[in-house]
């Protein structure tokens, strides 16, 4: 399937066997972002794929993006009813199984991954007791995964943080576990904006193909419809899946 | 409520109506009137049945039926011209106005105050304005794509400003941010005068394709009528005739149980399952439920269509299964929608429920003999012609009479006061003054408050919140969107009613020219006090007529809105607060103007457009030195027009980068947010403005005069701007450039204060407060 919209980014393959890559986007009943992934997957080239949480068919997508939002309100803890979705249960499979489908979770979708056990750890309200939305300055510190192999290790790029559930905490061991085995993928640079353990912004599993984060990738990849500064910095969350399926390393 | 009294009241059928006459009724305890008692009997030919008054109680309340206003209100559909028309494809009346935006796109948007809610239960009360006017926009048949919040508090210092704050923004935040609807702007405004009466207003736009547009009318004989979304409870009952309709009293009971309890979640939801229901053409009518609930739905829907309504209310699930007949009729349970339905839709229209996993009940269905009959368990309890309960409702020609004190008012001009003495002269006294504007409550940086809302959702967002207008793209494929802004002095207001409400006017529509968008359409939020004082009642008819009057020279017709009376706190009133929203076209959001320099216009030319005139009065300043009396600033509508059409052709043509309005705080506080929005330096000098305007530095940098911006012009762009002013013979003057290097906004011969200390000084203030 071809795209009209130009592939950004710097690839090692052509663009012709990108512009079949199928990216779904799975909607929960309170989710909020799912047009902005959508937009956001559409912008790097590939096809956005709308997939349904109490279905059960993955409609062969390449990777899986698991948006921000409220799912059911979060009245229980953030994540903790989503999981049980049907459609859930076949990431879960698919993220675990050997073809290792890459899997994006972004704020509430980060939240859902922690809480289907994709991840490590769990997010509590944000230590000021408040929403906050703003910009923020991340670090990369794993660019060895299927969704940040665009960026250099180290760089540090600004995308929107937006949330009230935010505080990244997990017990000890777990935490010296991600530092160790260079699983945490984005630290919060200069102000640690909800008392994230560690400015921890986001984890990658052991394999690189799953990876969850707080702050919203899909809101910086258009500009002047994103932060006031460097408005795209997060595109390159979108482009490097693409870079991941055709096998091209940076 | 003592409508529960007794087993054999809640069955009040309307059979024992007819046989027992002289039953007492509680109609003084629901807020009528005798006449208005009087009245409903003469309708009936007998008494109302217990469910007939609840329902009339609510819908004949000031706040449902709009009974001191609507002969004023007449105005705004009087005065709007075949020109101002063009565009209108829905006006005043409907749920929420809409505005034909070309491309087969249109636009609803609509504000509405939830004032008393807010000042009892400041979380509850301000999450569920958000919900119900959210509500009226899918009602239209639009998906809303953002929101806004005009709010009002009392001394930022008093005590129980932090319960009304920190309640009010958490509950905005929490049931917007929820929803996925970006908050694009409003206003924060802090007076002793609302101590007792916060306005916490809120604004909802929608967008949808012509042919989505949906109307609240029930029509076509044997069409079912639903009710969907949340179980209805025991909240909000009375809160249209108890709590909106009413003063505030110390010796009353708490009302807390008037005030609505929102979930967000089920909002949302309702949202995408009404989207999916207009997309396969589901539904023949859809009318929300907010104030007067069931009561409302059902009489606006029959009264709108072309016959009647049969509704069994034990239809209706319930929280609370211990609900009489008048309260399920009056309960304001919030995220309920009810619509009509062709039998031929039942079956698709379960389905939709069933994929969101909403509740629904069939209730009843379209008749064709022009009565609302609504039966508990098949015994007839409400046997009306939905007229008399929807639109012909009690009328009140409320005397009124400018007040005495008026004269005295105007003539205290703040100049010719204690208060106006000594006032800043030097360059160090004036720099002072600036930092003192710029920390001052209503002036000082609210990012406070919109961090904690999401201005980011939807990815549609081209400016937000401290720019002048909340600007959200509509189409992603052409870029055409809209800009909005509202706007209200309340102390300009104060001083002349006529006037106040043509300068919230002009500075709404001043903002949204400056955001490089061709305003359209107006919605407004009429706040005043007790319509029972002829005082007040001046107020309110000077301001209709004022706001009126500016529309049709503006050009802009008002498309909708909502009256909020009684805000007062025993005798004393709150200052009349006429709140204009006003929205505007662009057929491009990336030609959107923002409100500052960034580093890249270094160098770029600074202009202020328009005359400075010596006005004071009603001034931040004079605010700040508890000064309030004279005349607010002059308005010229014509200039102001010309004003926008610069802005807008400027912004179009790329003649522009930044535009800031003038307003409150005038030149000083609109050139520190310039310098502040991006942290970019300016050097300017005001020796040919104060000779050319014969004011000293003083007066140049805090009147208040209307009709003018601040604008940063390219180099390249400057002749064809002065060409272009020079033609239409408007004022302007080249004030100075963007300095990238700075770091500090100078004003030549006056002060250099650096963009830290700006800094400092207009963002500590809120935290300081609430932390």
């Amino acid at each position: 399937m071809s795209t009209e919209l130009p592939l950004i980014g710097d690839y090692s393959t052509p663009t012709t066997q990108l512009s079949g890559a199928r990216i779904g986007v799975v909607t929960f009943p309170g989710t909020l972002d799912d047009r902005d992934a959508a937009r956001a997957v559409r912008a790097a080239g590939a096809e956005a794929v709308s997939l349904w949480h109490a279905d059960t068919d993955l409609q062969d997508v390449d990777a899986v993006v698991i948006p921000g939002g409220f799912s059911y309100g979060d009245y229980l803890r953030a994540g903790a009813i989503s999981r049980f979705a049907p459609m859930m249960d076949k990431i879960v499979d698919a993220a675990n199984s050997e073809a290792k489908l890459p899997v994006l979770g972004i704020c509430n979708g980060f939240q859902i991954l922690t809480e289907s056990h994709l991840l490590p750890g769990s997010m509590i309200k944000n230590d000021h007791l408040k929403f906050l939305c703003r910009d923020q300055l991340l670090r990369v510190e794993n660019n060895q995964t299927a969704w940040t192999n665009g960026y250099e290790a180290g760089q540090e790029i600004t995308i929107v943080l937006k949330n009230q559930d935010g505080q990244y905490v997990a017990d000890e061991k777990t935490l010296d576990m991600l530092e160790a085995e260079n699983r945490v993928a984005f630290s919060y640079v200069g102000w640690n904006p909800n008392g994230s353990r560690r400015s921890i912004a986001g984890i990658t599993n052991e394999a690189g193909n799953v990876v969850g984060l707080m702050p919203h990738p899909e809101h910086a990849i258009e500009a002047g419809f994103g932060p006031d500064h460097r408005g795209t910095d997060g595109l390159t969350f979108f482009t490097s899946v693409l870079t991941h399926l055709v096998g091209g390393k940076k | 409520m003592s409508l529960e009294a007794t087993k054999e009241f809640n069955i009040d059928t309307v059979e024992n109506a007819a046989a027992t006459p002289k039953v007492e009724l509680p109609w003084a305890e629901l807020g009528l009137k005798d006449n208005e008692f009087a009245e409903i009997v003469k309708i009936l030919g007998r008494r109302p049945t217990a469910a007939e008054l609840a329902m009339y109680s609510v819908m004949w309340s000031e706040h449902c039926s709009y009974k001191s206003t609507k002969n004023h209100l007449r105005q705004f559909g009087q005065k709007v011209t075949p020109e101002m028309k063009k565009d209108l494809m829905v006006g005043m009346g409907e749920n929420a106005g809409v505005t034909n935006l070309g491309d087969g796109w249109a636009v609803t948007f609509k504000i509405e105050s939830h004032n008393s809610p807010s000042f009892v239960e400041p979380h509850q009360g301000a999450a569920t304005g958000i919900g119900g006017i959210v509500r009226d926009i899918i009602s239209m048949g639009a998906r809303p794509i953002a929101v806004m919040d005009p709010l009002r508090f009392g001394a930022i210092d008093h005590p129980d400003s932090q319960r009304v704050v920190h309640g009010v923004v958490s509950g905005i935040g929490s049931y917007g941010n929820s929803l996925g609807l970006p908050n694009i702007g409003g206003e924060t405004v802090f007076d002793p005068i609302y101590q007792g009466n916060p306005l916490v207003n809120a604004l909802a736009v929608g967008a949808l394709r012509h042919e989505d547009l949906r109307l609240a009318n029930a029509s076509g004989v044997g069409n079912k009528v639903v009710l969907f979304g949340a179980r209805t409870g025991g909240d909000g009952i009375g809160g249209a005739s108890v709590l909106a309709s009413e003063s505030f009293d110390d010796t009353k009971p708490s009302k807390r149980p008037a005030v609505q309890v929102g979930d967000p979640f089920a909002e949302k939801v309702l949202i995408e399952c009404c989207l999916e229901l207009f997309k396969a053409s589901l539904v023949e009518g859809i009318q929300d439920l907010g104030a007067a609930g069931i009561s409302c739905a059902t009489s606006e829907l029959a009264a709108n269509g072309d016959g009647g309504m049969n509704v069994e209310l034990t239809s209706v699930l319930l929280r609370d299964p211990t609900l009489t007949p008048g309260e399920i009729l009056m309960s304001e349970s919030q995220e309920r929608m009810m619509a009509v339905v062709t039998p031929d839709n039942v079956k698709a229209f379960e389905a939709v429920m069933d994929k969101y996993a909403v509740e629904y009940s069939w209730l009843g269905e379209v008749t064709d003999d022009n009565r609302l009959t609504i039966t508990w368990n098949g015994e007839v309890i409400v046997d009306v012609d939905p007229s008399t309960v929807a639109v012909d409702g009690p009328e009140y020609d409320r005397p009124y009479a400018r007040p005495q004190w008026q004269d005295a008012l105007q003539a205290d001009t703040f100049k010719a006061s204690d208060a106006g003495k000594n006032l800043p002269a030097t360059g160090d006294e004036i720099k002072a003054a600036v930092l003192e504007l710029i920390a001052s409550p209503n002036m000082c940086d609210k990012s406070w408050i919109t961090r904690q809302y999401d201005r980011y959702v939807g990815g549609n967002t081209a400016l937000s919140s401290p720019d002048d207008a909340g600007v959200v793209r509509i189409d992603e494929e052409t870029g055409l969107g809209v800009a909005i802004a509202t706007d209200a002095n309340g102390r300009y207001t104060y001083l002349d009613p006529y006037l106040g409400a043509q300068l919230a006017l002009a500075e709404s529509y001043r903002n949204v020219a400056t955001s490089g968008a061709i305003p359209i359409a107006v919605s407004d939020c009429l706040n005043y006090g007790s319509p029972e004082d002829p005082d007040v009642m001046w107020q309110l008819a000077e301001g209709i007529r004022g706001l009126s009057d500016a529309c049709q020279v503006l050009g802009v017709p008002v498309t909708g809105g909502n009256v909020s009376l009684y805000n007062q706190t025993g005798t004393t009133a709150i200052h009349p607060t006429p709140v204009v929203a006003t929205l505007g076209k662009l057929d491009d959001v990336a030609r959107r103007t923002p409100s500052g320099w960034r580093e890249d216009a270094d160098g770029q030319a600074i202009y202020l457009i328009g005359k400075t005139f010596d006005e004071l009065d009603g001034s931040e300043f004079a605010n700040l030195r508890g000064h309030l009396g004279g005349l607010p600033p002059k308005v010229d509508l014509d200039v102001e027009k010309e004003l926008g059409e610069i802005l807008i052709n400027a912004s179009r043509d790329g003649m522009i980068d930044a535009a800031h309005d003038l307003s409150e705080g005038g030149l000083a506080a609109a050139l520190s947010e310039m310098v502040l929005r991006y942290g970019v330096g300016a050097r300017v000098a005001l020796d040919d403005i104060k000779k050319r305007d014969g004011l000293d530095s003083f007066t140049t940098l805090f009147s208040e005069s209307q009709s003018r911006a601040v604008v940063a012009v390219p180099r390249s762009e400057e002749v064809r701007f002065n060409d272009m002013t020079s033609a239409r013979g408007v004022t302007v003057a080249r004030l100075g450039i963007v300095d990238a290097q700075s770091k500090s906004l100078e004003v030549q011969g006056e002060f250099t204060v650096s963009v830290e200390d700006l800094r400092e000084a207009h963002e500590g203030t809120m935290i300081k407060y609430f932390g």
